[in-house]
C-alpha cells in the first residue's frame, strides 16, 4: 500500500542523502521523492511516497525521526491535495498532431513545444491521471519523459508545519498540526 | 576572543570538560595538533593505529560514562576510524570523532587524503557534520557533544576542513538555553501514550502469574540498575540479561538467570519461553538473543520499556511500550505497582536453576570456562572485563559475574574482532582506581595487537588474559555443528609466540598449561601495577554451550 510522508528538515547541504540513504540501507521502497524549500527559508519540505504495510511506515517514521536534521515527520492522509507534474515528448507528424492536442485537451494539459517531428505536452495531476495520459500517448511512441514527483498537501487547516512547542500558535492550530 | 578554529576546537573541547582524548596526527590535523601541544588541561593518547583509538576512546566512554574523543587525520586517518564508529554505533556509546579534512579549495578535487567521512559515516553515526563556516565552528562542537551524550547515546563525527582549522572566529560563551535541535519534541506522540501505557502496564503486572524481565544496554547506560533490583524484588520476576545488559543486575542475585538467547542459560530461555509476561527494559531484542521471533516468548504479553521509539516493535512486537528514560519508569512503576507474593514460578525457576547451572567438561588440562571463575574469585569480581568477539567473549559473559554496570565492555552488537584491547586501554585509563582485564582469543588479539605499544609506551597496568586455542574457535565452532567439521580456513597456528611478542614490547608475559597454574598466575598478575600477558594454552575443540541453533526457538537449547 502507498503512504505518502511530508518530511520537513533542515534545509542544509547533506540533508537530503542523510534521509535518502536511511531508505536504502533500512530496505524501505521510494515510490518517489520531491523536495523543495517551504514558507520558512531554512526549512525544505521532502514528500515521498513509500511503499509497504503499517510496518514498514511506522519504521520508516520513527527512523526518520531520529535523524538530527529532520524537524517534523506526518503522514497525509488520503483525501489530500496530490500533484505531480510530468513533461512528455511524443512523436508527432502532421498527419498525428490534432490527436495528440485533442487527447491533450481532453486531460486539460498544455502543449508547450511543437515542431516537425514532436509535441512536448506538460501535464499536472495526481498519479492516475499522468499514468492515464502516458497511456493514451504511447500509441504515437513517447519520446521522453520526465516527472517531477508526487507533492501534497492537506486540507483545510491539517497541516505540516514546524511551530516551537512554546509558541503561542500551537494553542491556536492545536491537533490540526501534525 | 578572536581564535584560531584549532584553538576554538581546543577551548571547546575543555568546554565540555575533556581531559583525555585518543588520536593520531597527521597533515590535515596539524593545525589542532599545534594547538594541543601547549593544553596542559587535556592529556592525548598517541596509539598505534587510528582502529585502536577510536576503540580505545569507545572503552573509556562504556566504562566512565562521559563521552570518548578521538582526534585523527583526513583519508585514511578518517577511514580507519570506521570499524571503531560503527562499534559504538551499534551499541550507543557516546564518541565525539574528529577528523581533518583537505582545505575548502580542495574539496571535491580527489586532493591528496581527501575522502568523504561524512557520507561514509552517515549509516554508522547518531549525526554527522562538515564544518564549511568557520563561523559555526564552536556551535557544531557544542551541539554535538550535546547530541552524542543524550537521549541513546551515539557517536558523532565533525569534519574540520583545514582551512577552517587556521581562520580566524570570534568565540562566544555557550548560551545557557537549551540547544535549539533539542527544543523540537519530536516525541509528543509517545510521550502521550506513556501515561495510558503506564496504567496498563500495572494492570497487566498485577495479573500476570508467570513474569520475566529482560534487561538490557540501556539499563547500564541510564544507570538504571538500582531501579531495576527493586522493581524486579517487588514484583519477584527473575531477570535475564542480553550481552551488552551484563552488569545491569548482579551476578549473585538470586532472581539472576544469567544471559538469555543464543549462548543464554537454559532457564533464562525457558523462562522467557514459558512467561506470561515479559518486561524488556532498555532492550532491542537482537537476533542473537531472539532467534526465531515465532518462538520467542510466545505465551507473553510483552512491556517494553525503553528511551528510543524505534525500538518499539521493530524486532518483536510489544503489547505496551513506555518510551521514556528507564530509570525513571522503572522508578515509577515500582511505587505503583502492587507488591507481588513468590509462587509456584519462583519455584519452577529454582528448580531450573540447580537443575541446569552452567557446566563444563574440561578438553584438556586447562579449561577456559575455569579460567573465567577463577579471575572472578581472584578479583572478587570488582574488576572491569573487556572482551574479544567470538569464544572468549561468550565464555566472559557467562563464567565472570558482573555486580555493576560498566563492568563488562565488549562490541555486542557489530561483534568486532580486535575491540578488546584497545577498549581495555582506553577503560584502564577513565578508571585508574580498577584493575581492568581484557579476555581474548588468539585470532582476536592478532587482528588490533599492534597497540601493545601504546600499552607499552604509557606502561597501562592492564592484563591480557589471551585464550589461546590456535584457532578461529567460534566459527570453527559452527564449522563443527552445522558443516560437518570441515574446518575451511579457521586455524590459525602454531604462529605466533604470545610471551616472545610480549617481550618484544618490554611487556611481563605468562604461559598457562594447566588448571593448577592459573590462581598462582592470576594472583600475581592481578597485583603487578605494571602491563601483564598471560598466555592460556587451551583445547582448540572447547565450545561454548549452551547454544541455540541459528533460526531455533530460544527453548530449544543444545549443550
Amino acid at each position: 500500500m502507498k503512504h505518502v510522508l511530508g518530511v520537513l528538515v533542515d534545509n542544509n547541504p547533506g540533508v537530503l542523502s542523510k534521509v535518502s540513504g536511511l531508505f536504502s540501507r533500512r530496505g524501505f521502497n521510494i515510490d518517489s521523492l520531491a523536495v523543495g524549500v517551504t514558507e520558512n527559508p531554512a526549512i525544505s519540505r521532502i514528500t515521498i511516497v513509500v511503499d509497504g504495510d503499517d510496518y514498514i511506515v511506522g519504521q520508516v517514521t520513527k527512523q526518520l525521526n531520529k535523524l538530527i536534521n529532520v524537524i517534523k515527520v506526518a503522514i497525509i492522509s488520503e483525501d489530500s491535495i496530490s500533484r505531480e507534474l510530468a513533461l512528455i515528448k511524443v512523436k508527432a507528424t502532421p498527419e498525428t498532431r490534432n490527436q495528440i492536442v485533442d487527447i491533450v485537451n481532453i486531460f486539460r494539459a498544455k502543449v508547450v513545444d511543437v515542431n516537425r517531428n514532436s509535441i512536448i505536452v506538460e501535464i499536472t495531476g495526481d498519479d492516475k491521471k499522468i499514468g492515464a495520459l502516458e497511456d493514451m500517448l504511447n500509441d504515437f511512441g513517447i519520446l521522453e519523459m520526465v516527472r517531477t514527483g508526487n507533492i501534497s498537501i492537506d486540507r483545510g487547516l491539517k497541516m505540516v508545519k514546524y511551530i516551537h512547542p512554546d509558541n503561542e500558535e500551537v494553542k491556536f492550530y492545536g491537533k490540526n498540526v501534525l | 576572543m578572536k581564535l584560531t578554529g584549532a584553538q576554538v576546537i581546543i577551548e571547546c573541547l575543555k568546554e565540555q570538560k575533556v581531559d583525555l582524548i585518543f588520536g593520531y596526527p597527521g597533515g590535515a590535523v596539524l593545525p589542532i595538533y599545534d594547538a594541543l601541544y601547549n593544553t596542559k588541561e587535556i592529556t592525548h593518547i598517541l596509539t598505534a593505529h587510528e582502529q585502536g583509538a577510536t576503540h580505545a576512546a569507545d572503552g573509556y566512554a562504556r566504562a566512565t560514562g562521559k563521552p570518548g574523543v578521538v582526534l585523527v587525520t583526513s583519508g585514511p586517518g578518517a577511514t580507519n576510524t570506521v570499524t571503531g564508529i560503527a562499534t559504538a554505533y551499534m551499541d550507543s556509546v557516546p564518541l565525539l570523532v574528529f577528523t581533518g579534512q583537505v582545505a575548502g579549495n580542495l574539496l571535491g578535487r580527489d586532493s591528496f587524503q581527501e575522502v568523504d567521512i561524512a557520507g561514509i559515516t552517515t549509516p554508522i553515526t547518531k549525526h554527522n557534520y562538515i564544518v564549511k563556516n568557520p563561523e559555526s565552528l564552536p556551535h557544531v562542537i557544542r551541539e554535538a557533544f550535546d547530541i552524542a551524550t543524550s537521549g541513546r547515546p551515539g557517536p558523532v563525527v565533525i569534519d574540520i576542513p583545514k582551512d577552517v582549522q587556521t581562520a580566524m572566529i570570534d568565540l562566544k560563551p555557550a548560551s545557557s538555553q537549551p540547544l535549539e535541535w533539542k527544543t523540537r519534541g519530536k516525541w509528543f506522540e509517545h510521550a502521550e501514550n506513556n501515561k495510558e501505557n503506564m496504567d496498563k502496564a500495572l494492570k497487566l503486572l498485577a495479573r500476570c502469574k508467570r513474569p520475566v524481565i529482560y534487561a538490557g544496554g540501556g539499563v547500564n547506560i541510564g544507570a538504571a540498575n538500582r531501579e531495576l533490583v527493586d522493581f524486579a524484588e517487588k514484583i519477584k520476576a527473575p531477570v535475564c540479561l542480553s550481552l551488552m545488559g551484563m552488569g545491569a543486575f548482579p551476578g549473585e542475585h538470586p532472581y539472576f538467570l544469567g544471559m538469555v538467547g543464543m549462548h543464554g542459560t537454559r532457564s533464562a530461555n525457558y523462562a522467557v519461553s514459558q512467561a506470561d509476561c515479559l518486561i524488556a527494559v532498555g532492550a532491542r531484542f537482537s537476533d542473537r538473543v531472539v532467534s526465531k521471533v515465532e518462538g520467542f516468548a510466545p505465551e507473553a504479553e510483552i512491556i517494553h520499556i525503553d528511551l528510543d521509539p524505534a525500538e518499539i516493535s521493530k524486532n518483536v512486537a510489544s503489547h505496551l511500550s513506555i518510551c521514556d528514560d528507564v530509570k525513571s519508569v522503572l522508578k515509577e512503576l515500582t511505587e505503583r505497582v502492587e507488591e507481588k507474593q513468590e509462587n509456584e514460578w519462583n519455584d519452577q525457576i529454582r528448580k531450573w536453576k540447580q537443575t541446569y547451572p552452567l557446566k563444563y567438561r574440561g578438553k584438556g588440562p586447562l579449561s577456559p570456562q575455569f579460567v573465567l571463575e577463577k579471575l572472578y574469585e581472584v578479583t572478587q569480581g570488582q574488576a572491569i572485563i573487556t572482551t574479544e568477539v567470538g569464544q572468549n567473549q561468550m565464555w566472559a559473559a557467562q563464567f565472570y559475574k558482573y555486580k555493576e554496570p560498566r563492568t563488562f565492555i565488549s562490541s555486542g552488537g557489530l561483534g568486532t574482532m580486535g575491540f578488546g584491547l584497545g577498549a581495555s586501554i582506553g577503560a584502564a585509563m577513565g578508571r585508574p582506581d580498577r584493575k581492568v582485564i581484557n579476555v581474548a582469543g588468539d585470532g582476536s588479539f592478532k587482528m588490533n595487537s599492534t597497540e601493545l605499544a601504546t600499552v607499552a609506551k604509557y606502561k597501562v597496568p592492564i592484563i591480557q588474559l589471551l585464550l589461546n586455542n590456535h584457532t578461529l574457535g567460534m566459527v570453527r565452532q559452527w564449522q563443527d555443528l552445522f558443516f560437518q567439521g570441515r574446518f575451511s580456513h579457521t586455524s590459525l597456528g602454531p604462529d605466533v609466540d604470545f610471551v616472545k611478542l610480549a617481550a618484544a614490547y618490554g611487556i611481563r608475559a605468562y604461559r598457562i598449561s594447566s588448571n593448577e597454574e592459573v590462581e598462582d598466575v592470576l594472583r600475581e598478575a592481578v597485583s603487578l601495577d605494571e602491563p601483564v600477558l598471560i598466555e592460556c594454552d587451551i583445547n582448540p575443540n572447547e565450545k561454548v554451550y549452551p547454544m541455540v541453533a541459528p533460526g531455533e526457538a530460544i527453548s530449544n537449547v543444545i549443550d
